[in-house]
């Protein structure tokens, strides 16, 4: 077990200070608006501190804790840590024309130095299953490359869940086992906290801490252990998820769902590990050149499947069934991950309808024994 | 089988390539013989019939279309385009001398390595269907590696049939058939009015033979439970699959067919790894 340390919150400054120093910007939550998302922040008393939120199917409602004002002490808001890495729209390439009709092609470059402090453990998975997607064997993107390698990330664990949270029963959280630099969890005097890398181990020596009290650490699992207990939601097993959902393509379900649906991508644009996204050519005005961007896309788009002058998926039922066959199945075919669902619960708390993706995979999986 | 990555020059990053000759086919069809400027480009490049390339029109964007022609053919790349979309409309004006970009090649092409010394059923429909015109291209070059070469192929209209000539060709090679079918009739149409799948009884069908077929999907379902009903394994059948394809490297996310992406895994499946989802609406 690698050691734990001390943070005191009057220090809690000092990380970004010495991260700062190290060349990093960095990204931090902070309240925008009505809801808590992430962007640049230098200044930790800048913080949520002392918010919190409720979040039901289709709700979220930003409250002030009271008393023991804590930084931490909410569970995710709309925006993931995905746009750091994955940029919602960005530029590929340029292409210049010259004079005698030559094009020439400049890949543009991306390596960005970020510390994101203060991710949800369900965002580190998160960003874990998204290196299958943008760093796999078959092909890896420069661009998230260029930023991922480049990235240093302090997790804070849990300990508040929301309504909405069902990391658990997705198979990860609320703490974080590995994949960040630095993990930490709130008290209410400061941080235990440990190191997940060699470089975070380096950020944590120069902080020059004390070993944490074992009555810090223990008051630190057993705040862990309190997110845990909170979460009331469940979701099939990845067996029952494969049985359930591939063999009940005409469930009547699916229409129930579609009935409800507005299309609007929300859900796909909330989730962090949602991958998909389109090509767009802007071209300069003058016609000496262009750029290439990709942007985010959603499989709930008419767009997404047009193919030749057709729409593959044409209504809403048959876009939610790729959507939720693609997260909880196929996505273990395709990345040898246990599914695409790190349980963050944001595509229920920010669907306009509230539709549950939960309460829907158990009404398409229960039945899945019986022929249809 | 080749993969992405295998004599990749650099998926992300467009190369450019000159127009050497754009010929008109039929009135939607045309095809453009592309070569990269290049020389290193042009020496790294190889492909197999049915991979194919993403092409990009200046200012506009990429689509992807398959290369038909022979992979010793030089450094000309063949690719047999129907002016239906954005980009496909403004390829379609281009002329030679005109530079474009090129990604590729991405995707499995057909298993001609395995299929060499088998009886090959080559059968296509719709618009030409240029993936599986490389098919025949090849086999017609390297004659002798293969059994009975059978080449069927659909269309709507006698005007929809590119190149007519190489049909007439292709009848008189040796251990060969073609069949062609229209739908609808015309004075110039001496061959079958009708399906193609009213033409399987005159077919050479053995335990040795291989199918690849490429064509719209009702089509091809209909040939497979021609097929069926002739004892052809899943196994021994491929098909081509299509669908919207943007970055080729199985990430933008649009091509999934069930577990599948089509740009990497395809476009080329055997009916066994795809047939479940074959046919089913909103896949």
């Amino acid at each position: 077990m690698e050691t734990q340390y001390f943070l005191p919150r009057i220090s809690l400054q000092q990380l970004f200070n010495v991260l700062e120093d190290r060349g990093y910007q960095c990204i931090a939550p902070g309240v925008r608006g009505d809801s808590i998302v992430y962007g640049p922040l230098r200044d930790s008393a800048k913080l949520p501190w002392g918010y919190s939120d409720k979040q039901r199917p289709g709700q979220y409602q930003l409250t002030k804790t009271g008393g023991d004002e804590r930084a931490f002490a909410w569970s995710n808001g709309p925006s993931s840590i995905k746009p750091f890495l994955f940029k919602q729209q960005e530029i590929l390439w340029r292409v210049n024309k010259a004079e005698n009709g030559r094009l020439h092609f400049q890949p543009e470059p991306a390596t960005t130095a970020q510390a994101l402090i203060g991710v949800r453990p369900c965002d580190i998975q998160a960003m874990l299953v998204q290196d299958k997607v943008f760093l796999n064997d078959n092909h890896i993107d420069p661009r998230y490359q260029g930023r991922r390698a480049n990235l240093f990330t302090v997790v804070v664990n849990c300990s508040y869940a929301s309504g909405n949270c069902f990391c658990v029963a997705a198979g990860y959280g609320p703490k974080a086992e590995h994949g960040f630099d630095v993990a930490m969890t709130e008290l209410h005097d400061g941080f235990v906290v440990r190191a997940g890398s060699d470089n975070g181990k380096s950020v944590l020596q120069s902080l020059d801490l004390k070993q944490a009290s074992p009555a810090h650490v223990a008051f630190a699992e057993e705040s862990i252990m309190q997110a845990k207990k909170d979460q009331q939601r469940d979701i099939p097993s990845p067996e029952n998820l494969r049985n359930g959902l591939l063999a009940q393509q005409y469930h009547p379900r699916w229409d129930h769902i579609a009935e409800r649906c507005t299309s609007c991508g929300t859900c796909t644009q909330v989730c962090p590990t949602c991958f998909c996204h389109k090509k767009v050519d802007f071209p300069a005005l003058d016609g000496s050149g262009a750029e290439h961007l990709r942007e985010w896309d959603s499989c709930f788009s008419e767009q997404h499947s047009y193919v030749h002058g057709n729409v593959v998926n044409k209504d809403k039922r048959s876009r939610y069934r790729q959507w939720l066959s693609h997260k909880f199945v196929h996505w273990l075919e395709q990345y040898a991950v246990i599914s695409g669902c790190v349980g963050c619960g944001r595509c229920i708390t920010w669907c306009p309808v509230g539709i549950d993706v939960t309460e829907e995979l158990h009404e398409l999986c229960s039945e899945s024994d019986n022929d249809r | 089988m080749p993969y992405v990555g295998d004599a990749m020059i650099n998926a992300d990053l467009p190369q450019e390539a000159e127009v050497i000759e754009r010929v008109q086919e039929t009135h939607s069809v045309f095809n453009l013989r592309l070569m990269f400027t290049n020389e290193e480009v042009r020496q790294q490049y190889s492909f197999e019939p049915g991979q194919f390339n993403m092409v990009y029109l200046y200012g506009i964007g990429e689509v992807p279309i398959s290369i038909v022609s022979d992979p010793m053919d030089g450094h000309m790349l063949d690719h047999a385009i129907r002016a239906v979309g954005r980009v496909t409309k403004g390829l379609a004006r281009l002329k030679a001398g005109d530079r474009i970009g090129l990604r590729g090649p991405f995707g499995r092409g057909w298993p001609l390595r395995l299929a060499q010394g088998c009886d090959v059923v080559v059968i296509t429909g719709g618009l030409g269907c240029a993936p599986v015109i490389s098919v025949v291209n090849y086999i017609i070059q390297r004659r002798e590696r293969f059994g009975h070469l059978t080449i069927m192929q659909g269309v709507k209209l006698p005007a929809d049939l590119i190149w007519r000539d190489k049909y007439e060709l292709w009848s008189k090679a040796p251990d060969t058939q073609v069949f062609l079918a229209a739908d609808a009739d015309d004075k110039n149409w001496p061959w079958h009015v009708g399906q193609v799948t009213e033409l399987f009884d005159g077919m050479v069908i053995t335990e040795n033979t291989i199918v690849m077929m490429c064509g719209p999907e009702g089509m091809m379902r209909a040939c497979i439970h021609e097929l069926h009903k002739r004892q052809v394994a899943d196994e021994r059948i491929y098909l081509s699959m299509e669908r919207n394809m943007q970055c080729g490297v199985g990430r933008c996310g649009h091509c999934q067919f069930g577990a599948h992406f089509i740009c990497r895994q395809g476009p080329v499946f055997s009916l066994a790894a795809v047939r479940s989802l074959l046919g089913e609406k909103g896949f």
